[in-house]
């Protein structure tokens, strides 16, 4: 390991050309280099954001729109249904809200993927001698903070609007779980990153996925009044287990059944499709 | 021009070998056999049109993507097998390989010596002595979409150079840029040539190549049609054109026929282009040029311009080739392989 800086870093004085065929280059990438180099890609991947703060409004402005939208236009009705009213239904829901952000949120490792490889700087990473992965880890690892901040706001907004944190455990065993989820999307979306051909494909697809996982779920209501056809599918959602095991984690509840859906979910998604974004991205012609 | 058939990786003398490489997407056949030895320390232009196939091969060359079948070593190693030693030893600039728009020039330069193993005091100092060694160190701290074009390639072979490359991929490297512009990457990369680094480079420009390269390839449709020195090439080509236009146009003829009948000029004879009032006379030296114009003095006729032009990429297709250089509408996925993947 220690041989790696010294082996890598000539003086800067020597004019000719320096790696030598036989010494230094050797196949393995140890895994500091893995580290370093996953570092130097998230430091790009944040300094993206300090050069365009705007990329980060939709993290902002979810939460905070979507709380408000859904407590004040449908936590009347909907909190009548559930035995309460407005107040119940935000307990109910903004668990809920945690659910799809992890999944909202994780389109952008998709759409900025797609970006880089039109611009040309994806060849130049392909060029270099790091792992296929970097490039990937980096782009999730920036896009975990991303949803990370927007769960603040999220809480925050949430208090604001009535929401009672019980059991501050739950609230952070329910971020890690949310976490989890949404770094398994994230191999899904940068699949599809790799795959279409702009990022405006990358979100219209994303569009089309989300919208009936996000709406066929427990996320924003109970499912007991759908039709038994749907019902079906929102049981296996894993948005609707991860919304629920968040309300377990949360509120207080029967936890164990929707947590270990959601793990298994997460490690299936995860398992599948991490090696055929890998494979994808390295054979990207 | 195989020198070295059995024994790539042993030829030290060689720093690029390709044989028999073939890429073919769908119908389109990018590279259809190609053959090319690049010797260590040269340059080595690649010239042909848009399509001919110049991209693909060295995206092969720098292992973005593999061959359907033939061999190819950079520095000794192999493309397939030893694709990461081999991006240790390489640097790569091009219409595809850019740096990161929205960095700062320091830090694309930061970033790139950190993923090249760097430590970070190494990579801070390589970032600042490539940017003062490409003039770029007063908008080191602006976002690269704010350079002009000239700057933005001066970062892109900065930042190929971090790694102290052996060998150097330029694909098109002043593609798009003005007369002026394109001169400074010219001089940057003749300064690179002088520290010893071997480079391919692609263009379709005939003046391109003979400033840079030692060495030329012709290329067209996944083939290399001519290949050789430049002098050698040139004298293919029927090397200058000689322009002349005498004040009276009454005497383009009577010139014509003097210097055809002198016989100064080898291959092709002199035409008069009654257009423009001057007469092309094709010219292989400087001996040849001078004997022209001494002709022409001698004979007491007043000019009012005299220029020489080189040959452009067409008529060296047209005369290597027998076609003009226009590309073929399905080559184009060569150079755009976004559109042909998966």
């Amino acid at each position: 390991m220690s041989a790696a800086p010294t082996a890598t870093a000539p003086a800067p004085a020597a004019a000719t050309a320096v790696a030598r065929p036989g010494s230094a280059p050797d196949a393995r990438i140890p895994l500091r280099s893995h580290v370093r180099h996953t570092g130097a890609l998230v430091r790009r991947n944040l300094l993206w954001i300090r050069q365009d703060p705007e990329s980060m409004f939709d993290a902002l402005l979810m939460p905070i729109v979507f709380t408000l939208l859904f407590v004040y236009v449908f936590g009347g009705s909907i909190g009548q249904a559930l035995g309460g009213g407005q107040e119940r239904y935000v307990q109910y829901v903004i668990p809920g809200m945690l659910a799809m952000m992890s999944m909202t949120l994780s389109q952008a490792v998709g759409t900025g993927f797609s970006q880089d490889f039109n611009s040309g700087v994806m060849d130049r990473f392909r060029s270099l001698p790091i792992g296929r992965g970097s490039v990937l880890f980096a782009k999730i690892t920036v896009e975990l903070a991303r949803m990370l901040f927007a769960t603040v706001v999220l809480m925050i907004v949430a208090v604001l609007v009535g929401f009672h944190i019980d059991n501050w455990t739950g609230l952070i065993a329910t971020v890690g779980l949310s976490a989890l989820f949404a770094s398994s999307i994230m191999w899904v979306f940068l699949v599809l990153g790799v795959i279409m051909k702009n990022a405006q494909s990358v979100q219209a697809m994303g569009f089309l996925v989300l919208f009936p996982l996000q709406f066929g779920s427990s996320i924003f209501a109970p499912t007991q009044s759908m039709p038994g056809w749907l019902q079906a599918f929102t049981d296996y959602n894993p948005l609707s287990t991860l919304a629920d095991a968040a309300r377990g984690l949360m509120i207080g509840g029967p936890v164990a059944h929707d947590l270990w859906v959601t793990v298994i979910w997460s490690v299936a998604i995860t398992a599948v499709m991490g090696p055929v974004a890998i494979h994808k991205f390295r054979t990207k012609t | 021009m195989t020198r070295i058939d059995d024994d790539p990786v042993g030829g030290a003398s060689a720093a690029v070998t390709v044989r028999g490489l073939v890429k073919h997407y769908g119908e389109t056949k990018a590279l259809d056999g190609v053959d090319l030895d690049v010797r260590e320390g040269t340059v080595m232009g690649v010239l042909g049109p848009n399509g001919a196939g110049k991209t693909t091969l060295v995206r092969i060359l720098s292992t973005l993507i593999t061959p359907d079948s033939g061999r190819a070593h950079v520095a000794g190693y192999d493309v397939l097998s030893q694709p990461r030693q081999l991006r240790r030893v390489i640097g790569l600039t091009g219409q595809y390989a850019s740096v990161d728009e929205k960095l700062p020039g320091w830090e694309n330069l930061y970033m790139i010596g950190r993923l090249l193993d760097l430590s970070r005091k190494d990579a801070r100092t390589r970032a600042d002595e490539l940017l003062e060694r490409f003039s770029l160190t007063e908008a080191a701290r602006r976002p690269a979409s704010t350079y002009s074009g000239g700057m933005r390639r001066r970062l892109d072979l900065a930042a190929s150079m971090i790694g102290r490359p052996q060998v150097l991929f330029l694909d098109e490297p002043t593609t798009g840029l003005d007369p002026r512009t394109r001169n400074e990457v010219w001089d940057e990369v003749k300064a690179m040539v002088g520290e010893g680094v071997t480079v391919l480079l692609t263009t379709q420009y005939m003046e391109e190549a003979e400033q840079l390269a030692s060495e030329l390839t012709v290329v067209d449709r996944g083939k290399v049609v001519a290949g050789g020195r430049i002098e050698e090439l040139k004298a293919k080509v029927g090397g200058r054109t000689l322009r002349v236009r005498p004040v009276d146009p009454l005497q383009l003829r009577p010139l014509a026929d003097m210097l055809d009948e002198l016989g100064i000029t080898g291959l092709a004879t002199t035409t008069v282009d009654d257009r423009t009032g001057t007469l092309l006379v094709p010219v292989l030296s400087d001996e040849q040029l001078t004997a022209v114009v001494g002709a022409v003095t001698a004979r007491g006729i007043t000019i009012s311009a005299i220029t020489t032009e080189l040959p452009s990429l067409d008529e060296v297709f047209l005369s290597l080739t027998g076609h003009r250089a226009s590309a073929p509408q399905e080559a184009v996925p060569a150079d755009v392989p976004e559109e042909v993947a998966v």
